[in-house]
């Protein structure tokens, strides 16, 4: 395996923050409502993590190193996990179990809508992550996996309807979420300089 | 600002200092040190009522308050078998926008709001309006505790301990006018000691206004309130005037009060002009009509913890149908929400 060292650190800087705020919620630091706010911190680290791994084709083709497609899937496997817990919060601690709530949020509310049909593209996208499913899937595979960029969307759509009063934290993901995508477009995409000339092999280009 | 009058601010100027020991240490400070600035407090009234419930933080009560709070009628109206929530979830879990959008921004922030001297304005269908200084607008009060359920209409709830006094008890002394029909409430407008004011982002066209039906502000449950927990009121929860209607959504019970208007046509509201569509000018609490975004039939009474959420099915007016309901005889509550 190549770049142990830089894998191991993605891991260890991914999995900290769902532990910390757990004990945090324990130690009685996250207030009153604890699990409120682990399910608000959960989905936007969630959106963090899948811009952070949507930044990684570009920051690849502006210096050439490997290393940031070595832990792309990694990181969006991360994605899908803080969405599990996110989900699992809100299932928990908003609803408290109420099933029968669960059904009639999911026919009324339209943000949980799009929230669940963005964990239902995660999900497929998690499913095929491996090897196999590359292989077996072939050149769709790569198209499959541009439903990220829905994911994207639909996440921050999500997040919008939630916002209630003070649109300036939604903007900053926004744009930065608008600027990623921006860098797609073939006419951008074949624009991005080299900032570091050396030659390195890249096996899959997104 | 030169010139004061020496009875009053004598007391006064000695508790300035424990006033910004008492900001620091809530930011920068741990508990050690808020123990010694406790006990470097001089000992008071307040600091005796404030007892009255469990790690209440000592404040710096303005005179006029100090010298009202002996006479409070202590627990005027209660609540049967429901536990107070503890003074500091009730004073760092709070939506005050001016002061920013997280739960713990107004607790953090609101040092910086300066409630003395304070002057409020009354205004509009009134035979006396004018503008008084808070300490001659609270004079002719009798302090009274109200322990009220408070339900947010983010479906999480407390019970907290006001002091105040009954709207209906100003409304006599300001002589409305036949015209009078509804009551019209505004928050402070200061972007320079509010941080929420000056965002580029805000959704809200401050200053934060609400109001009430003439006779829902009648109603003997609906309170100007002055104090919480045995003490004035914390900057972040409203301080030094704040409104407090138990039945409705916290959102109607506007805090930091500077203007008070009687008006004869329905004051438009600051989240109705938001969203209409999820913010009514009733808000009355209703199990039954949901927030389009979620189900208002139940609430997190705080503190919830983690492993044993404190999840309770929400009552109808909040558990105030006896005193309230006849206000709505008639009235479609799904339509006028």
């Amino acid at each position: 395996m190549r770049y142990p060292f830089w894998r191991v650190s993605v891991f260890i800087a991914a999995a900290v923050w769902p532990l910390l705020w757990l004990y945090q919620a324990w130690a009685g630091v996250l207030g009153p409502d604890p699990g409120k706010v682990l399910v608000d911190r959960l989905g936007l680290g969630a959106l963090v993590l899948l811009l952070i791994t949507l930044s990684f084709t570009p920051l690849l083709k502006l210096t050439g190193w490997a290393g940031w497609i070595a832990v792309r899937r990694q990181l969006g496997l991360w994605c899908f996990a803080y969405v599990v817990l996110h989900l699992s919060g809100y299932i928990a601690f908003i609803l408290g179990f109420d099933w029968s709530q669960l059904g009639v949020e999911l026919r009324k509310r339209p943000y949980i809508i799009v929230g669940v049909l963005g964990f239902l593209c995660l999900l497929a996208l998690a499913i095929t992550s491996n090897r196999y499913s590359q292989r077996r899937l072939g050149a769709g595979w790569k198209k499959l996996h541009r439903l990220a960029y829905g994911v994207l969307g639909l996440g921050l759509l999500h997040m919008l309807w939630i916002v209630r009063a003070d649109l300036k934290e939604w903007a900053v993901y926004a744009s930065i979420g608008a600027l990623l995508l921006v860098l797609r477009l073939p006419p951008v995409a074949r624009r991005i300089p080299r900032l570091i000339a050396k030659k390195t092999p890249s096996a899959r280009k997104a | 600002m030169l010139i004061k009058v020496p009875k009053s601010s004598d007391c006064h100027e000695s508790d300035v200092t424990p006033e910004s020991l008492y900001l620091s240490r809530r930011n920068v400070l741990g508990a050690a040190v808020a123990g010694l600035a406790v006990s470097s407090l001089p000992r008071w009234a307040s600091a005796e009522d404030a007892a009255r419930y469990a790690d209440v933080e000592a404040g710096s009560a303005p005179s006029w308050f100090a010298e009202k709070l002996p006479s409070t009628k202590w627990g005027a109206v209660t609540v049967k078998d429901e536990a107070i929530t503890p003074f500091k979830d009730a004073t760092h879990y709070n939506n005050f926008y001016e002061f920013g959008t997280d739960k713990g921004d107004p607790a953090a922030n609101a040092g910086s709001l300066k409630t003395e001297p304070w002057s409020v304005v009354v205004d509009g269908e009134v035979g006396k309006p004018g503008r008084y200084a808070l300490e001659d607008f609270m004079k002719p009060y009798q302090l009274e505790e109200r322990i009220y359920r408070l339900r947010c209409v983010e479906a999480w709830s407390m019970v907290i301990p006001w002091i105040g006094f009954p709207i209906s008890a100003l409304l006599n002394v300001v002589e409305l006018t036949s015209k009078a029909k509804f009551i019209r409430f505004e928050t402070l407008q200061d972007p320079k000691t509010m941080p929420g004011q000056r965002s580029g982002f805000a959704l809200i066209d401050w200053p934060y206004v609400e109001g009430l039906r003439l006779d829902e502000a009648m109603n003997p449950l609906a309170i100007l309130a002055v104090g919480m927990y045995g003490r004035e009121l914390p900057n972040q929860n409203g301080a030094p005037l704040r409104l407090v209607v138990p039945w409705k959504y916290g959102f109607k019970s506007i805090k930091s009060i500077v203007r008070i208007s009687l008006v004869s046509e329905q004051p438009k509201t600051t989240w109705q002009s938001i969203a209409a569509d999820e913010y009514g000018f009733y808000a009355n609490v209703n199990p039954a009509v949901d927030h389009p975004r979620w189900t208002q039939a139940r609430e997190r009474r705080l503190p919830s913890g983690l492993f044993k959420p404190n999840v309770r099915d929400t009552q109808m007016f909040n558990g105030y149908s006896d005193e309230v309901a006849s206000l709505y005889t008639g009235l479609d509550l799904r339509k006028n929400y």
